[in-house]
């Protein structure tokens, strides 16, 4: 049984302000709602399995077993270990993008010129991937463990010649998205824009995080049983609870 | 889609395997040299992943590939883009056509997700590029195992987001053909997987050629 966000299960709240990073550890049993404050938010996000970070996220393999190129509800995040990270549980948006990567520095001064922190203080130009450099040096892990990841709140499609288009205006304000945690995982975060968002100025939007205790998946759940590969997907998920 | 054809001849080639399927192969490929991976059978995927020799730390990146050219294929004119943002090789010849790169390669436990529990004793992709990390004495393991190309593959992804395996485009003799911009280590698994019909449930034997800058 997965309970819904609630005041009596809420365990904390935070707002990621636009263009910020952060990482936490969430537990088996609970989840995090992502909501879009002001709309046109994009959330780059990487995971890592908290005790043997050698275990990611693994977008090649989320994607296959799912036979999908993006996120919405039912849909899993799979580990390279045919185990599942964290599960899509609920999505007002309905699309959230797997396949275009995070921003860098190069891009972000090519798009929106130069802001140090000498200039702009906190206000300065960040990009995501220093930004996850920054959080993964926090938990000993650096360049090597970065690799493909999920960005929230942006879609991007591919038509039949494989050209990639990013839809604009896709993500309103209050949109949200929310994520049960299938085990202890270690979140990465960052508030950055993406990186074929055409608006050309540096604009990041907040992210608001609620995190709950919702309970552990039953044999009845959607996630669980959205896909007969995510029913072999949480067995392997749960040998490591037996 | 586009086909493009290569004018070197394979008897002026400096280096030659046979790969058969199931094996690995990690090779340097010095910048200016040009890389040839010949499908000998049809339909046979190639996993492959690209590092950067001088600092493997820097290695390919699927989604900064595709994202730079803005299309989700590697066909003729694609740049195989680094985690840095350089070019380490660029795909100069290709009468295949497309290519993969969000497949992945395949590995015990996802074949055990994709297919059925028992099916993780099988060999895979991930075993031979563990296989010949664990043999390399370069520094290198699993932590550096990232989305690879899979040459030969057809991966089509619809307008509506759903992701398809389809039957491969690829055909006994067609090849592709990449010059290094960097010195790069090339990492290899010729494919063993028998649980999906883009090899026809047949893996089979491909051939590596490398051609010297002045050829």
């Amino acid at each position: 049984m997965t309970e819904p966000l609630s005041k009596t299960n809420l365990l904390w709240e935070e707002t990621l302000p636009g263009g910020a990073h952060w990482s936490f550890v969430m537990k088996r049993g609970t989840a995090l709602r992502l909501t879009d404050v002001e709309g046109g938010a994009n959330l780059s996000a990487l995971f890592y399995n908290k005790d043997e970070k050698l275990e990611r996220y693994n977008m090649p393999d989320t994607l296959k077993a799912q036979h999908t190129a993006h996120l919405t509800t039912g849909f899993v995040l799979y580990s390279d270990m045919g185990r599942v990270l964290a599960s899509v549980i609920g999505d007002s948006v309905g699309w959230h993008d797997t396949i275009s990567g995070m921003s860098n520095a190069a891009l972000v001064e090519k798009k929106y010129g130069k802001a140090t922190y000498q200039q702009a203080r906190n206000d300065m130009h960040r990009n995501a991937r220093d930004s996850m450099l920054i959080e993964l040096g926090k938990w000993g892990l650096g360049k090597r463990d970065i690799v493909p990841n999920a960005n929230f709140f942006s879609k991007v499609s591919a038509d039949d010649a494989g050209a990639m288009h990013y839809a604009a205006n896709h993500s309103p304000a209050g949109g949200y998205v929310e994520l049960r945690f299938e085990m202890d995982v270690l979140v990465v975060l960052s508030a950055t824009q993406h990186p074929l968002d055409p608006n050309p100025e540096y604009a990041p939007k907040p992210v608001l995080l609620q995190a709950w205790r919702c309970g552990t998946p039953d044999e009845q759940d959607l996630c669980r049983n959205f896909r007969p590969e995510n029913v072999r997907g949480f067995y392997n998920t749960e040998l490591l609870f037996r | 889609m586009s086909i493009v054809e290569s004018k070197l001849n394979p008897q002026q080639a400096s280096y030659e395997l046979v790969l058969p399927a199931g094996e690995s192969w990690l090779h340097e490929v010095k910048r200016g040299q040009v890389f040839r991976i010949l499908d000998l059978e049809g339909n046979q995927a190639v996993d492959t992943l690209f590092y950067s020799a001088r600092e493997p730390e820097e290695r390919y990146s699927a989604v900064d590939t595709i994202r730079e050219q803005g299309n989700i294929y590697l066909t003729a004119g694609t740049k195989l883009m680094s985690t840095e943002g350089n070019v380490l090789m660029t795909i100069v010849a290709d009468t295949c056509g497309r290519h993969d790169t969000l497949g992945g390669a395949c590995a015990a436990e996802s074949n055990s997700v994709r297919y059925a529990i028992d099916k993780k004793y099988m060999h895979s992709c991930r075993d031979s590029f563990l296989h010949a990390l664990g043999h390399c004495d370069c520094g290198m393991d699993k932590r550096d195992l990232t989305a690879n190309v899979n040459f030969f593959m057809n991966v089509p992804v619809t307008p509506q987001g759903e992701l398809t395996f389809a039957d491969g485009i690829s055909a006994a003799g067609k090849y592709v053909e990449m010059r290094a911009e960097m010195n790069v280590f090339v990492l290899i698994s010729n494919c063993p997987q028998l649980n999906n019909p883009c090899n026809a449930y047949n893996p089979t034997p491909v051939q590596l050629l490398i051609w010297d800058a002045a050829a």
